[in-house]
């Protein structure tokens, strides 16, 4: 395996490059996250509910109410959410929609 | 040599050398827990053709987080093992049950206990934490066969179980916690409160003391609002200001002396240690004189070591703290960091995050939870989220925690290791 450097316009390999804002790959990054606690590609259903395929304008109401704190008795999510940008939710309700459900 | 027969065996003088198909590249991660196993599955999901070996001595892997719910009597000790057969038959990962006990950075080889090698074209390390044996005086490894750290799943499990079992009703029970930075920051104080659950229910006379080399820990206030709640006189926090911080053990006394030369006797006594890195971090030489790894927060690169990724407890990645979530969380980055570098793309923006439950009682859970970035070459919490669960919450806020922290468990087990039955 031979390794060549490339270099790109931030002149810096090791510097990460985020070109499109809220990209495909972008919500797939985020959405590895929720994996932890909705199962991998948010399709594995317990107390918590699974993600997959649920309809996007649903799950981007209700990431976008936990940020709010509109979501009375809610635990972790509002805490969560509150780390990322409108935009990445929304990106993250249209991959997890996209995806088939269980 | 696994399901990958595909994969190039090479004999040179007597000896095995597992290494990828031709023009295929190969990766090898050593370690099967929260760290390796996820990250294994998510390189062969980022990039189904690449070779994937892990190398986990264990054939079923019994995780540290929950072992507190079976040292409470809330959980049965087999349903926190887990195999390997789903990542090596649906994910197509190659595992060795092997120990990895040293690495040749520069021939980018692996030497595995057993004799045989590993040719890898990047290395992923999630060897999870040694203790530190005989920094505290008097606590080495024949000292916790007497007086258990129960800081690793298995043997040591068990052996702090049944202790608890035969201790007499008005005993004491005495725990040890560490400095930071170690294992699972809250851990500590999870354990004391589900065995207060457990010698509440059996041994209604006993005590729980707790001696701490901190003043300040993880949910503290939550802790302390739940202890006074379900066990009321039997928990006793004693902090660093306090003389809380042992100096000395003695294991056939089953005494340990603090600072100021007081002396604790217990009935049972349970040491959690001073800690590092695990072993093959060490032999790679990608640690420092912490006994921790400096890793590239962007990617979990070895700060010493190019081609070498860390990952997990063994890393130094505060203010992310040491657990399973944040584990699974490298586990995913780094995939992503070595597909892109194997690929010649740029390094995809990493994404953290934590979530730890803490259960202090049956129907009573807690959590932190956090999100991070990496600004200005460091990480730090993004501002404005994260945090921890409402202080005087209503019962319902707590039974809800404790019934997500359930639900947490198999959620992160189905993703780190999959749901197939013990074969």
């Amino acid at each position: 395996m031979v390794v060549v450097p490339v270099l790109l316009w931030s002149g810096d390999a090791s510097e990460p490059v985020d070109e499109n804002a809220v990209g495909a790959e972008r919500a797939e990054a985020v959405a590895r996250t929720c994996a932890a606690c909705h199962g991998t590609k948010g399709g594995f259903e317990t107390d918590i509910p699974s993600l997959a395929g649920k309809p996007e304008a649903v799950l981007e109401a209700q990431l976008l109410a936990f940020k709010r704190d509109e979501m009375p008795g809610a635990t972790v999510m509002p805490r969560l959410t509150r780390g990322y940008e409108d935009d990445e939710l929304r990106a993250v309700a249209r991959y997890f929609a996209s995806l088939e459900a269980n | 040599m696994g399901l990958l027969g595909a994969g190039t065996l090479l004999a040179a003088g007597g000896l095995r050398v597992y290494a990828g198909r031709p023009s295929h590249a190969h990766v090898a991660v050593v370690g099967g827990g929260f760290g390796g196993a996820t990250a294994a599955k998510y390189l062969k999901i980022l990039k189904p053709d690449l070779d994937v070996t892990l190398i986990e001595p264990n054939r079923r892997y019994y995780t540290c987080p929950f072992t507190n719910l079976y040292l409470g009597g809330l959980r049965d000790f087999e349903s926190l093992g887990h195999d390997y057969r789903e990542l090596q038959e649906d994910y197509g990962v190659r595992v060795v049950p092997d120990f990895a006990e040293d690495v040749d950075v520069d021939g980018r080889r692996l030497k595995l206990a057993e004799g045989s090698e590993i040719a890898w074209d990047r290395l992923i390390l999630s060897p999870g934490i040694d203790f530190r044996w005989g920094a505290l005086e008097g606590y080495d490894e024949a000292a916790a066969e007497k007086a258990p750290h129960a800081w690793k799943a298995g043997p040591q499990t068990h052996l702090l179980r049944r202790q608890l079992e035969e201790m007499e009703d008005g005993g004491t029970f005495v725990l040890v916690a560490p400095e930071n930075p170690f294992r699972c920051p809250p851990g500590p104080y999870e354990r004391v409160s589900l065995i207060a659950h457990y010698l509440k229910r059996n041994k209604p006379r006993s005590k729980v003391l707790l001696l701490d080399s901190k003043d300040n820990f993880s949910k503290q206030g939550l802790f302390m609002e739940g202890w006074e709640e379900h066990y009321g006189e039997m928990v006793e926090w004693v902090g660093l200001s306090n003389d809380g911080r042992v100096i000395r053990v003695d294991p056939d006394r089953l005494e340990v002396e603090t600072e100021f030369g007081t002396i604790h006797r217990a009935s049972v006594l349970n040491v959690v240690p001073p800690q590092k890195a695990g072993l093959i971090a060490h032999r790679a030489g990608v640690t420092d004189e912490s006994g921790w790894v400096p890793v590239d927060p962007n990617t979990f690169q070895s700060r010493k070591a190019p081609g070498v990724y860390v990952i997990g407890d063994a890393t130094e990645a505060a203010p992310m703290p040491k657990s399973g979530f944040v584990a699974n969380n490298h586990g995913k980055v780094t995939a992503a960091a070595v597909v892109a570098d194997l690929e010649e793309r740029a390094v995809p923006k990493p994404t953290w995050a934590n979530t730890c439950y803490s259960v202090i009682a049956p129907e009573w859970g807690i959590t932190v939870a956090n999100v991070y970035e990496v600004h200005d070459g460091e990480l730090r919490e993004v501002p404005g989220s994260g945090g921890v669960s409402p202080s005087g919450a209503p019962a319902d806020f707590r039974r809800n925690e404790a019934r997500y922290a359930e639900a947490w468990y198999a959620a992160i087990s189905q993703d780190v290791w999959g749901t197939r039955p013990p074969g």
